[in-house]
């Protein structure tokens, strides 16, 4: 356990070389860069101490807030990330008071669950319920369970670890920073060993998912719908810390959606879709239908539905060809298929 | 009663925020009241008001809203408690960044949204650093890996605060802060001997009692002048 004392008795050089992510927290600081790196924290902390009006700077709340840093990264650090393998839904309630008719619904790492519903009739607070990790103590009632266990209630608090990622068509990039730049803030944000080598990767898999390429010197605001989309995903498949992604109706258009899925099942992601669209809907495993605020049932995608999705891809590319041919001057007529 | 004070930079959502979770303490059959500081002009008191919550609404004018704060949350809270309240909560945008309306054991909430760019956290100074929840606002239209970077840089500003994500317009999150308000409750039944977290800053300058001339012969009181040597 680290003591403030241990910490006025070190000096920033100590600090940086003892704690290499302190650079983080001391960042808010700027005018402790300024200060004599050798000289221990207890006597720069005096001195400043006597200016602090005009820094705005109390002496003791920085030491237990630098403390609290530290403990939280060193926990952070050492917590094996990827450990979340299942999270189950115990049922509830809907908006009636009605008990909710399943048994349970598993959503496993590396699966696709797609939630289906009108609007309005309870998928956020599904997701809200997974986020909080309801212990029977949200309008709806509902359980969750991480890993088949109650967790403990650390996972509400502890900031660096959210349980679920979310990707929507009305989310922009609102940063004044090229891709590859952008990467490595998120990356470095993450404290990921190797950020160069995951940045690339990213990159990569985006470029393979979007219609049109881009590189890593495009500013992110100037990339097009498909492109963001394509850098969102493949961004999240593969540097977010939540091992949850809710995926909310992303359009068909400039993105390969299969190929999407497929990056995040295979990055081990638990994905959560909400659509209406058939084709995105059969791709998952199971389906979740929601009414009145509750979970109606649960619906494993039957061999039957799968036949008919490859039918429905087969009219998609379809589609897909004859916008195409339309984008480039071209008269529509029967198309072969690749 | 209990008592909230919330704060942040003008437009970052704490209205909005306010509001949704109102709504979640008042379906608990609890009585919530508002109190507005501004500067020169606001119209929250209205949208209080349309969302049935009682209000009253203090503008500082020339002076400080946060020195304002500090001169009239007494009252305020007088007033909450003749009206017998459960909650009342006092919403203030913070300005100059470098006050915060805090009061020691009343619990401090500070209201940020993810548009305000990633150095904001390093800028606003103890309104962030001094809070015990952060509310992050606006998520629903970054994404995914901002939203991560803006909570860690605000992770990285107060490290023992509770960070949460809330969306102003639809209230999704507004349940959960109801509910962490609701635990970390205090009775309160004046704030007489109560204690600011962090002193505010004594800038009584001339200019403060109004000259309006420039130069150094009307310049008095506490003046400071930047370093023109210095490099930025
Ligand atoms: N997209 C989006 N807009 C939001 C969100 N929260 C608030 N807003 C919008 O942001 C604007 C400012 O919100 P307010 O709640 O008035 O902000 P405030 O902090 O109370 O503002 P002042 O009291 O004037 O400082 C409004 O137009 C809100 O509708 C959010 O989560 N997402
Ligand atoms: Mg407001």
């Amino acid at each position: 356990m680290i003591s403030n004392e241990s910490l006025l008795s070190a000096s920033i050089a100590t600090l940086h070389k003892e704690y290499p992510y302190i650079n983080q927290f001391l960042e808010a600081y700027p005018f402790l860069s300024r200060q004599p790196h050798d000289q221990p924290l207890a006597r720069i902390l005096l001195e400043l101490e006597s200016q602090d009006e005009d820094l705005a700077f109390d002496a003791q709340s920085f030491l237990n807030q630098m403390r609290e840093f530290i403990v939280q990264m060193q926990e952070f650090l050492g917590q094996n990330e990827g450990n979340v393998e299942v999270i189950t839904v115990l049922p509830g309630r809907d908006k009636h008071g009605n008990p909710e008719a399943y048994e349970s619904v598993e959503l496993l790492k590396g699966t696709v669950t797609s939630i289906v519903g009108p609007t309005g009739s309870g998928k956020s607070r599904l997701l809200a319920d997974i986020e909080w990790v309801a212990q029977g103590d949200t309008p709806t009632g509902r359980s969750i369970l991480v890993n088949n266990r109650p967790p403990d209630t650390d996972w509400r608090f502890a900031s660096g670890r959210k349980l679920v990622a979310q990707l929507s068509q009305n989310m922009n990039f609102v940063m004044d920073l090229e891709v590859e730049e952008f990467l490595m803030l998120h990356a470095r944000s993450r404290m990921v060993n190797d950020a160069e080598t995951l940045v690339q990767r990213i990159i990569a898999k985006a470029n393979e998912l979007a219609g049109e390429k881009f590189g890593p010197q495009t500013p992110i605001t100037a990339l097009s719908g498909g492109q963001s989309r394509a850098l969102m995903i493949a961004d999240t498949a593969i540097l977010s810390s939540s091992p949850v992604v809710l995926i909310d109706e992303i359009e068909n258009a400039g993105i390969d959606r299969r190929k999407a899925l497929e990056l995040l099942i295979r990055e081990e992601k638990i994905v959560l879709m909400a659509t209406h669209d058939p084709i995105l809907a059969l791709m998952a495993d199971q389906r979740i239908v929601i009414s009145n605020g509750g979970i109606a049932k649960l619906i494993v995608t039957t061999p039957e539905e799968k036949l008919m999705l490859s039918e429905l891809e087969h009219y998609d590319r379809k589609m897909m060809a004859f916008r195409n041919q339309l984008r480039i001057g071209g008269l529509l007529h029967e198309l072969k298929e690749s | 009663m209990n008592l909230i004070t919330i704060s942040g930079p003008p437009s970052s959502g704490k209205t909005s925020v306010i509001i949704k979770t109102a709504a979640q303490l008042m379906q608990k059959g609890l009585k919530v009241a508002a109190v507005k500081f501004d500067c020169l002009h606001t119209d929250d008191d209205i949208a209080y008001e349309r969302a049935g919550i009682p209000v009253k609404k203090g503008l500082s004018g020339a002076l400080c809203p946060d020195h304002y704060f500090v001169s009239n949350i007494e009252a305020v809270v007088d007033w909450g408690l003749q009206n017998q309240f459960d909650v009342l909560v006092s919403e203030s945008a913070g300005l100059c960044n470098r006050c915060s309306p805090y009061i020691k054991e009343i619990m401090a909430v500070c209201v940020i949204d993810n548009l305000s760019g990633i150095n904001t956290p390093k800028k606003i100074g103890p309104m962030l650093r001094m809070a015990d929840i952060v509310v992050i606002t606006k998520g629903d239209i970054v994404s995914q890996a901002e939203r991560e970077v803006f909570a860690a840089r605000v992770h990285a500003v107060n490290p023992a605060a509770m960070v949460m994500h809330i969306n102003g317009l639809t209230g999704q999150g507004a349940f959960e802060l109801a509910s962490l308000l609701m635990t970390g409750r205090r009775e309160i039944t004046s704030l007489k001997g109560s204690k600011l977290r962090f002193s505010m800053p004594s800038a009584l300058c001339s200019y403060c009692l109004g000259e309006t001339r420039i130069g150094a012969s009307y310049q008095m009181g506490n003046v400071k002048k930047m370093n023109m040597e210095e490099q930025p």
